[in-house]
């Protein structure tokens, strides 16, 4: 299969799966729900150091890594913690 | 062991830690520990990124892991609840900003690697992440700044709005296949930059402070799809997925809300709320008796009775009175008082915030029922008291096919016995349409700022 196809075939699947795998949150859990998934886009910091390691002397590119490093280290760890502050938040 | 086969089964393990993680966050007895299932996932698959063999240094890598993380404990502990919605805008805007990075670093890269020798396609995809980046990026900001108070919450509009936001969609739309044929071209990548920033501008100041639940939503969707978009940059497909994910949670949570305003997704967007507002201001009738009530009066109905629901909006968030609530709420159930909290679907600034308001406030949430659950229960209620809510109890969204509010789901507090609203003037709320509840005869009017207010009401039920 060609390349592109293959990860179209793949993001197709993930897209129902997370419509089913968010469909029926009840509201109580959409604010935490929402952080959490919030916290998981900023997964994105997996890229940043992805293209920052492949600089091996400092440059406009390696620069412009680190910064993407950082913002979506801050997205990750930022988003997990206020999931788990609201989620602990929660008593019967 | 060949690496690259760690890396893609830790990948794989860290997808189904997310989506376990997710289901585990669908019930507040389980939701901690989904939390730190995805976490963990997430730690999985960073860790198995460092050992990437395309990784030659890693002293800017650690760094940035080092400042980023920090940074991310400090604001997320920092932060206040009731400023929770910003929080996430924030948060989206800075995983956009990362994509749009990316897909840069990766062109430049390209360029001097290959020339100009490179599949269309790759342009077309670093364009597209781009553009939605630097959408997510900025329409975050505004957003953040609407929520938090910066830029003005009314909405923003200019003759032209929607002519001028779709003509720049399409420039956005005509830079990205042009740089499918013209990679190494620095003023195109500026432009399409610029582009992307000013639609993502564009696309928010136009929208009014209330309807910021769908925003965000639309903004939280948009930082998955920019996360899609730097995966096909990349060739990563567990960033395809898990952007997939966040991208189609988005959406969902997106039309829910709306589907709570009675509003589809394009008519927030786009819609021209403030238009109909006008014309709802014309039916507000000046001098209408009301029946006033004193903190005394309200006490001693609410002592007298068996059945209490209380109906929060985001009035009592922005007056701090949800701990009064939750005191006043214990008083009463410690004299054998039924207690029960109502909560619209749109209730606070985006999806759930006021369950986690009242959560916060200590309040068991048990005693906090969805609109659909609790709707039946008003007509067998003694005392409804409303604090900080007007649209979403307003019975003419049922009853009168005329108003701006028609067809929206209300709480049906009109149905019990008696209702008491804590309001500081009979101001019209978001919609600016007048509220016949307010004028009802069973319904005393308590003028008073919300704190205010259940600080004089829990002093003055301790006399009875």
């Amino acid at each position: 299969m060609n390349e592109i196809l293959f990860y179209l075939f793949i993001l197709v699947l993930a897209v129902f799966t997370g419509y089913l795998v968010i469909g029926r949150v009840p509201a109580m859990c959409q604010t935490p729900l929402m952080s959490g998934s919030n916290a998981i886009s900023g997964v994105t910091v997996i890229g940043a150091i992805l293209i920052t390691g492949a600089e091996t002397a400092p440059n406009i590119s390696s620069v412009l890594g680190v910064i993407a490093i950082i913002v979506a280290m801050i997205n990750v760890v930022g988003g997990f913690v206020v999931t788990d502050r609201m989620m602990s938040m929660f008593h019967k | 062991m060949n690496i690259s086969l760690i890396i893609s089964s830790a990948y794989l393990i860290a997808i189904c830690m997310f989506i376990i993680g997710f289901m585990r966050m669908h019930s507040p007895a389980t939701g901690r520990s989904g939390s730190l299932v995805a976490a963990c996932g997430m730690m999985v698959g960073i860790g198995a990124t460092l050992i990437d063999k395309g990784i030659l240094s890693y002293n800017m890598i650690i760094l940035g892991i080092a400042i980023g993380a920090v940074g991310g404990v400090w604001l997320g502990r920092r932060v206040k609840i009731t400023a929770m919605p910003q929080m996430v805008g924030l948060l989206n805007g800075l995983g956009g900003m990362a994509s749009l990075i990316i897909a840069i670093v990766e062109l430049l890269h390209l360029i001097t690697t290959t020339g100009d020798e490179v599949n269309p396609a790759k342009g077309f995809v670093i364009g597209f992440t781009v553009l939605i980046g630097g959408v997510t990026f900025w329409g975050s900001l505004i957003a953040c700044g609407k929520l938090q108070g910066i830029v003005t919450s009314r909405p923003i509009t200019y003759s032209m709005q929607k002519t001028i936001t779709a003509a720049m969609a399409m420039v956005g739309l005509g830079l990205i296949i042009y740089l499918g044929f013209s990679l190494n071209n620095m003023p195109l990548l500026i432009s399409l930059v610029i582009i992307s920033s000013l639609l993502g501008i564009l696309l928010v100041l136009p929208i009014g402070g209330a309807d910021m639940p769908v925003v965000i939503c639309l903004m939280n969707s948009y930082s998955g799809i920019a996360v899609v978009g730097a995966g096909f940059v990349i060739n990563n497909v567990f960033l395809i997925v898990s952007g997939a994910l966040v991208g189609a949670s988005g959406i969902l949570l997106a039309v829910l809300m709306g589907k709570g305003m009675n509003r589809s997704i394009s008519n927030v967007m786009f819609g021209a709320f403030g238009a109909v507002a006008e014309n709802g201001k014309l039916g507000l009738t000046e001098n209408k008796p009301v029946h006033k009530a004193t903190a005394d009066d309200v006490a001693a109905l609410l002592s007298s009775v068996k059945k209490v629901i209380f109906v929060p909006g985001y009035g009592m968030a922005v007056a701090q009175a949800q701990h009064g609530v939750s005191e006043l709420g214990s008083i009463l159930e410690s004299r054998g008082v039924d207690v029960k909290y109502a909560i619209h679907p749109v209730a606070g600034r985006m999806p759930g915030h006021m369950y986690v308001l009242l959560a916060e406030a200590d309040i068991a949430y048990n005693k906090l029922y969805p609109m659909e659950d609790i709707n039946s229960d008003f007509e067998r209620t003694d005392v409804a008291v409303v604090i900080g809510a007007n649209d979403v109890i307003n019975p003419d969204a049922r009853n009168q096919p005329g108003s701006p509010l028609y067809g929206m789901p209300i709480l049906n507090v009109d149905k019990a016995r008696h209702i008491v609203v804590i309001k500081r003037s009979l101001s019209p709320g978001f919609s600016g349409v007048d509220n016949p509840l307010f004028y009802l005869e069973k319904t005393l009017m308590f003028f008073q700022d919300g704190r205010e207010a259940l600080d004089q009401i829990i002093s003055a039920i301790k006399n009875y």
